[in-house]
């Protein structure tokens, strides 16, 4: 066990590096000079500008600049400075507090709800439950975010006044929509799934079993069904984590929330260029931590796979 | 200590349903399977009896409803589109299928408990396997984690895991196919049961192992003075332990009797076709005797006798008239118009009655 999570953790090293090998090559041929969208329409002196470039690295070829880049990312944890002198770290510091509570909501959302109404369509498969289930969840899936979020700033924003609209400034009250809307397609691929995989487990011979063993039914479903069901289930749910500070660019700019999502939106246009490479970074880093972990859960979950 | 309360709450559980009668009898059942091209007839009209201590092999091939009489009498059948159409089961005088839902649980695994053919899939891939055999005695006797799990253990030693000890805490795919079936039978008897059902419980083994677990059937039967049910296409494995057989066909009993006595004096045709068709080491290098033809599909049966389009006596009579299940001699019964002519070995097929 001890060896496959020290081999996973070697194999981070290429993953991180050509992430963001790419990330970095893709905002380095971004058209248009960094330095003179700064300096705008005022004239700045040539001697200005060389400085400026020499201070970000902006002569060096590619890979030199990358090589520094990621050399001060993991030797000191310097992410490097914004054209205005602020270091990225910073505007990190600042922005992920909001996303990753952005992020908890709606991954709880859609781990509570998705469950509930996968199991209840399973259990109660071809009744009513089940056809409002799945109705409710194929309108969530086909809907775009944008009509989600809209639609429901709309009616409990605006309308009934039951949530804020934007911004964080109430606390937790206000992750609530945004919550919904970033989980809203992830709760219906959660509720589907889950609700196949139950239906399949329940005509399984050891539930038929648990049955002849004289367990009441609750305890059949829970205890012996859903067991087996949750493995995949979860495996999505981890992955799924990891996407959603991607999903967080269009939720956070729709609900003008401070947080990372909005603030890589915002840097993509103004050629923020350290920005984007700081924040993206740090999203890779996330995403090959929480699939390592996803991986070990599974293991938990599922006796079977032995991890040598 | 652990075994004191544990025989009060079984003894208690069994005065629920405390009767008369035989142990164990099915009167008159009728199952039929409800799908969209039609009503499947699995099970037409079946009757026996099942007393303490007793053997009765149900024996059949594929589809002829073995497992679905199993899954009725366990109330495990998938309804829909099982449905029971009518007769009784009937549990030391109690019908079974008249018992609230509630009721019937509580038998379940306690009085009356099964086993599976395949015990890889019947047992839960994600749970212990002590923890499932402890969960028996959690949930029927609200026994507490440590001595549940003690007496999980006894029960793997009793039949022959050894160091149960070290295993309980495995999965069963840690498990070889002939301990994976022992486990189990001891979550089967558990509670010791009245009633044991194995449906097919060698079919999946080995054949020296088969022998290995049908003689730990036969123990525990003797033991705890079960009824065991033995459900299987294997004439080999009914000679050895059963008492009482019957020669299930189409759903209904073709013939029932004394096991010396069927194997000496098949009174149905069906049977006396199931003996010719083993292999037989006399016989080497003779082409195998295998039944002709198929079983009837069980969504449209054919009128009259079941199994008279393979039968090779079959007559006017046969073809129109549904024989019953009536008796030869004492205790053997056959379901064929010509039951005496053939238990005396008088039988001629048309063909031959002519010449």
């Amino acid at each position: 066990m001890t060896g496959y999570i020290i081999r996973r953790l070697l194999q981070f090293i290429p993953v991180v590096i050509v992430a963001t090998l790419i990330v970095y090559a893709m905002v380095f041929l971004m058209p248009g000079d960094p330095i003179r969208a700064l300096s705008g329409d005022r004239p700045m002196s040539e001697q200005v500008q060389d400085r400026l470039r020499e201070q970000y690295n902006l002569n060096d070829p590619f890979l030199i600049q990358y090589g520094k880049y990621m050399w001060g990312v993991f030797t000191q944890g310097d992410f490097g400075t914004t054209f205005q002198g602020r270091p990225v770290l910073d505007i990190i510091q600042q922005g992920l507090p909001v996303t990753l509570t952005l992020a908890a909501v709606a991954f709880c959302f859609q781990a509570i709800i998705g469950a509930i109404a996968g199991i209840l369509a399973a259990v109660y498969k071809d009744s009513f439950i089940d056809r409002f289930v799945q109705v409710s969840l194929v309108v969530a899936v086909a809907l775009p975010t944008l009509a989600i979020a809209f639609l429901l700033q709309l009616t409990f924003g605006l309308n009934l006044g039951w949530f804020p609209i934007a911004g964080t400034r109430d606390g937790m009250v206000s992750y609530i929509l945004p919550g919904i809307v970033l989980a809203a397609v992830s709760t219906g691929i959660v509720a589907r799934m889950l609700r196949s995989e139950l239906i399949e487990a329940l005509q399984s011979d050891y539930v038929r079993t648990a049955t002849a063993k004289g367990m009441k039914r609750s305890r059949v479903v829970t205890r012996h069904g859903l067991r087996n069901s949750l493995i995949p289930v979860v495996t999505f749910l981890g992955a799924d984590l990891a996407t959603m500070m991607g999903g967080a660019i269009v939720v956070e700019s729709v609900f003008n929330m401070p947080g990372l999502g909005g603030q890589v939106f915002r840097s993509i246009q103004a050629q923020e260029n350290t920005i984007v490479v700081g924040i993206v970074t740090l999203m890779v880093l996330f995403y090959v931590v929480v699939n390592l972990l996803v991986d070990l859960l599974y293991a938990v979950l599922d006796p079977r796979i032995r991890y040598e | 200590m652990t075994t004191a309360p544990q025989n009060t709450s079984a003894q208690h559980s069994r005065s629920d349903v405390a009767g008369n009668g035989p142990l164990l009898e099915v009167k008159d059942l009728h199952v039929e399977f409800r799908t969209k091209h039609g009503v499947a007839q699995a099970i037409n009209g079946l009757n026996f009896t099942l007393e303490a201590g007793e053997t009765l092999a149900i024996l059949g091939e594929s589809g002829s409803g073995k497992s679905v009489t199993a899954q009725t009498i366990m109330g495990i059948l998938d309804m829909p589109p099982g449905h029971i159409a009518g007769g009784e089961i009937r549990y030391r005088g109690q019908d079974l299928l008249a018992m609230k839902p509630e009721q019937r649980r509580r038998l379940r695994g306690v009085s009356i408990s099964m086993i599976f053919q395949d015990a890889l899939s019947s047992l839960n891939p994600v749970l212990p396997v002590g923890w499932q055999i402890a969960e028996m005695f959690r949930v029927h006797q609200k026994m507490r984690r440590r001595p549940a799990r003690q007496r999980a253990i006894e029960l793997m030693r009793r039949v022959g895991i050894p160091a149960a000890e070290r295993r309980v805490g495995d999965y069963p795919h840690q498990f070889s196919g002939g301990m994976r079936q022992r486990i189990m039978i001891a979550m089967a008897i558990a509670l010791n049961p009245d009633v044991l059902i194995a449906d097919e419980p060698t079919t999946a083994l080995d054949v020296t192992v088969q022998a290995q677990v049908m003689r730990l059937l036969k123990e525990l039967q003797t033991e705890n003075n079960m009824g065991l049910i033995l459900i299987t296409h294997d004439l080999g494995v009914v000679a050895d332990v059963a008492d009482k057989i019957a020669v299930m066909y189409a759903g209904r009993v073709m013939e029932a009797a004394d096991v010396y006595d069927i194997y000496a004096r098949p009174g149905h045709p069906y049977t006396q076709g199931l003996l010719e068709s083993l292999p037989r080491i006399d016989a080497a290098g003779e082409r195998l005797n295998a039944i002709p033809g198929l079983p009837p599909s069980l969504t449209d049966m054919p009128p009259g006798c079941p199994f008279s389009p393979r039968c090779p006596y079959a007559t006017d009579l046969c073809r129109s008239e549904l024989p019953g299940l009536l008796p030869i001699v004492a205790e053997h019964t056959s379901a064929c118009h010509f039951r005496d002519d053939m238990y005396r070995g008088r039988l001629q097929t048309p063909e031959e009655a002519q010449a």
